[in-house]
């Protein structure tokens, strides 16, 4: 039975108060004139949905084959939202989920292009379930890049840290080739979950997708991961690769 | 002033009748059941004096309702006023009383509002500001004085029933001889059509701001950029650009079918195919009254191998001023005169990011057609464009140096920038809380009253160095070999049709309003605040405003403000035009006064119908 990670969400709650703090500061409460039975002129901030799945994917190559989803959405106004993301790997072969965890977090837009988000992680595969709280950073960084940067505390007090990001380059309108990377680095040496102190692994990715429309974009790319440092060794001890490159075709979608 | 029955006189349009209005060139609309029985009293629609069917006299039965069209796609839901695309051209006399009767058959509520004409604060037609809006089923009337004349228009002011037709001209005939004559008069109605769901369209905006620009710079760009201006430079401009998290190519939101966006682009409710034909005897003077009655689209008009002599801009007359090209902004309009002689023209209006084209022609008789042209080449914005020192667009070096938070002005030397443009050096400007004409007509403009804008989810962008650019034609247009008319050029006609006094008055007061807005989060507003976060704008009754509007965004916005007739100032002292609808290019810092003569509350909101939506929207209150 997992502690309920008290430790992460405290956290969590302790920075998102801080920032609607800093947020609240110089915005006085303002109002325009309202008459009863009269509706609101505009209806700007209005409560929408969004989701994309940016890999979603058949991984082929040194003998082994792998779908590999990569998914986010949310729901909310201008300001605040609820996320869902999800990521993972299912070994084609045997069925079985190599990798497979989703987070649940609460974002709120702090500047011009970035939010905080705060929340929780729940880790299923491999080896038993892990949860962690989550508190980090999304958004658009200087040349475009689209950046996640997040720190994990879990349940046993392990810690971890992610950086993700992505860059859309644009050979035609439609014609976008995509680099991406995921690097994960942890506190401790967890086997059972196949992972070790330090840079763990990375995960990038050059996708060329061409949008059929924005939303429906089917792609072909070459993806590259790398496990390092005691992770590496507990993957050999397993007898599975350390490095690996890849073919992927895939579909990118989004709403 | 609402009835619960709904229009109950039959007369007028019968089915023949109406399909008679799409002979004469108007619409493309199918009659749902419902609209087959709406009622069009006073004078029945029919092609009238200025070539599309028309309304007249002093009573005037509206419907808006559901109507189905095949413009681009067959059966595309719209929301029509009594059945035509666009609404019928209503025809008032200066100095009359007018009743006009609007029904709502929609299953929502609607509204209807009169684009520029002085009317009591209630009779104004915005939900939520003037009234409660017109429930399904029900008929509001509306009764007012008419107290100017020229070229309007009018539409409805609720969610986004214009993008989908609710939408018609207006011609108010003075009192007084109009000094322009014309042998020929015809609406030119400019449109953007989507066969998508504008709910949708702004789905899309608000989840991907670039999701209809397919105009962006992609790799190829860079190669050509590269070999003409060199690496180093074009290196430089991606970063700029890079660090800014903006697009250059990011033009319009909302973009032409013929690129891969959405809309196609309409001239009296007619597609480039169906070419709207205005007819002409070779030699005679043709008046044509451009409204762009877009949502988001400005448009670039000219009518290749003939020169436009623009004599109206925004229904009031101006000093004739003859040009080859103009820029409508939304909402605008121009009336200008045209003499031709060959046997046909193409009135050609590409939309400014060049995503497509409305068109129609001018033709001695039906059925010819002269050459359309190919468009003009995509422009990329500047670092002028962003208000950005034009010493610093290689290197971006004053982006470093940006506050977090910025008072404005910061700049005491940029008060005076009619000045600097003429190359005279200019004294800071006093405290005086008044601005003080100088002898050529020119304004010192005081320190306006602090705003305090900070860099924040609403606001991607501040102008450091906002520069006034009236004797710019507009981003695109600059130096494309063509005469093309702008804003400085525009001069208020003495004699004639008068749409207000002529006041020398100083300024009583001032209020800054800087227009704001974050593309990637598609948040928009003034002074850094959406709609709902805001407060009204307070113009002290009786007192003379001085409005400075800052544009920190990297797009045109034509700032509309209901009640009074705004004069731009161009310095041409008591012969500043008189707009409704003014336009602020990307980076632009320009004044405007306000006479605040009318007691009430009025909306005062960018007429690009997104933006508004998304927050650049506020209210105006006389008090």
């Amino acid at each position: 039975m997992n502690r309920a990670p008290v430790l992460p969400a405290l956290l969590a709650g302790l920075s998102l108060a801080a920032a609607g703090g800093l947020l609240a500061i110089g915005a006085e409460a303002q109002q325009q004139p309202t008459q009863a039975g009269w509706p609101q002129p505009v209806h700007n901030d209005p409560l929408l949905g969004y989701a994309v799945v940016n890999q979603n994917e058949l991984r082929t190559g040194d003998g082994s084959s792998t779908y590999r989803w990569d998914a986010e959405g949310w729901y909310g106004d201008n300001l605040n939202s609820a996320w869902v993301k999800t990521e993972g790997n299912l070994d084609t072969g045997t069925s079985a989920l190599d990798e497979a965890e989703a987070q649940l977090l609460y974002s709120r837009a702090v500047s011009t292009f970035f939010d905080l988000q705060a929340g929780v992680r729940e880790d299923f595969a491999p080896g038993p379930a892990r949860s962690w709280g989550a508190v980090g950073i999304e958004g658009l960084a200087p040349l475009y890049w689209n950046i996640g940067a997040f720190a994990f505390v879990s349940d046993s007090e392990h810690l971890g840290a992610r950086l993700e990001g992505y860059y859309d380059l644009l050979l035609t309108q439609r014609l976008i080739l995509q680099p991406q990377f995921e690097l994960n680095v942890y506190s401790r040496n967890d086997p059972r979950r196949e992972i070790g102190a330090g840079f763990s692994d990375l995960d990038t990715g050059l996708r060329l997708r061409y949008e059929i429309r924005r939303e429906l974009a089917p792609y072909i790319g070459v993806t590259y991961e790398n496990r390092y440092g005691h992770t590496a060794a507990l993957t050999r001890g397993q007898g599975a690769p350390i490095e690996q490159v890849r073919l992927a075709l895939g579909i990118r979608a989004r709403l | 002033m609402t009835e619960s029955s709904p229009p109950t006189d039959p007369r007028g349009l019968s089915r023949r009748r109406f399909v008679q209005g799409l002979a004469a060139g108007a619409a493309v609309a199918t009659l749902s059941p419902q609209l087959g029985r709406a009622a069009l009293n006073s004078a029945a629609a029919r092609a009238g004096r200025y070539g599309l069917p028309e309304l007249s006299g002093t009573r005037f039965d509206l419907v808006i309702g559901p109507a189905r069209v095949d413009i681009t796609a067959a059966g595309t839901p719209a929301t029509l006023i009594n059945g035509l695309l666009p609404g019928p051209l209503l025809r008032w006399r200066e100095g009359d009383m007018l009743t006009l009767r609007v029904t709502n058959r929609l299953s929502t509520s609607a509204s209807m509002h009169w684009h520029g004409i002085i009317v009591p604060t209630g009779m104004d037609g915005v939900p939520g500001i003037s009234y409660a809006g017109i429930a399904p089923g029900q008929t509001f009337v509306y009764r007012f004085p008419v107290r100017q004349s020229g070229t309007f228009w009018y539409h409805s002011h609720t969610r986004f029933q214009l993008q989908t037709g609710a939408a018609g001209p207006l011609v108010i005939e003075p009192r007084e001889p109009d000094p322009v004559n014309a042998d020929r008069d015809y609406v030119v109605m400019l449109s953007d059509w989507s066969d998508e769901d504008p709910e949708q369209i702004f789905y899309h905006l608000k989840t991907a701001g670039d999701y209809y620009n397919y105009h962006r710079r992609t790799i190829a760009d860079f190669f050509h950029d590269a070999s003409t201006r060199g690496l180093g430079a074009t290196l430089a401009d991606r970063s700029a650009w890079g660090r800014m998290r903006m697009d250059p190519r990011d033009l319009r939101d909302v973009s032409g079918a013929q690129t891969g966006g959405t809309y196609t682009f309409l001239v009296n409710g007619q597609p480039p195919a169906a070419n709207w034909t205005a007819l002409f005897k070779p030699g005679e003077r043709v008046r044509l009254r451009f409204i762009n009655g877009s949502s988001m689209s400005y448009f670039d008009v000219r009518i290749p191998g003939l020169v436009m002599t623009v004599v109206a801009a925004d229904g009031s007359n101006v000093e004739p001023v003859s040009v080859e090209e103009l820029r409508i902004g939304v909402a605008e309009t121009y009336d200008v005169i045209v003499v031709p002689r060959a046997d046909a023209y193409t009135i050609f209006a590409q939309a400014m990011d060049r995503s497509g084209y409305a068109r129609a022609s001018l033709a001695v008789r039906p059925g010819l057609a002269a050459p359309i042209p190919s468009m003009d080449p995509i422009y990329s914005r500047t670092m002028v464009d962003m208000g950005m020192s034009m010493h610093g667009m290689a290197s971006m070096a004053g982006m470093a140096g940006m506050p977090k938070e910025a008072g404005m002005p910061q700049m005491p030397g940029m008060a005076g920038m009619a000045g600097m443009r003429q190359g005279m050096s200019r004294p800071a400007p006093a405290m005086s809380p008044r601005a003080r004409p100088n002898a050529s007509g020119q304004i010192a403009y005081p320190q306006p009253q602090q705003v305090h804008l900070r860099l924040g989810p609403a606001v991607a962008h501040i102008a450091q160095h906002p520069t006034e650019r009236l004797d710019r034609p507009g981003d695109g247009l600059n130096g494309n070999g063509r005469r093309v008319l702008t804003y400085d050029a525009l001069v208020r006609r003495a004699d004639g049709p008068q749409n207000g006094g002529f006041v020398t008055r100083d300024p009583d007061a001032e209020v800054l309003l800087h227009l704001t807005g974050n593309m990637e989060r598609y948040i928009l507003g003034f002074n850094g605040q959406t709609y709902d976060q805001s407060e009204p704008v307070r113009f002290p009754y009786g007192q003379r405003i001085m409005v400075t509007l800052i544009n920190d965004t990297m797009m045109e916005h034509p700032i509309h403000l209901h009640g009074l007739f705004t004069e731009l100032d161009n310095h041409r002292g008591r012969l500043r035009p008189l707009k409704h609808t003014i336009s602020v290019k990307p980076g632009e810092k320009l004044h405007y006064f306000v006479n605040a003569t009318e007691i009430g509350r009025w909306a005062y909101h960018c007429h690009l119908l997104y933006h508004m939506a998304a927050g650049m929207f506020t209210s105006a209150v006389i008090a």
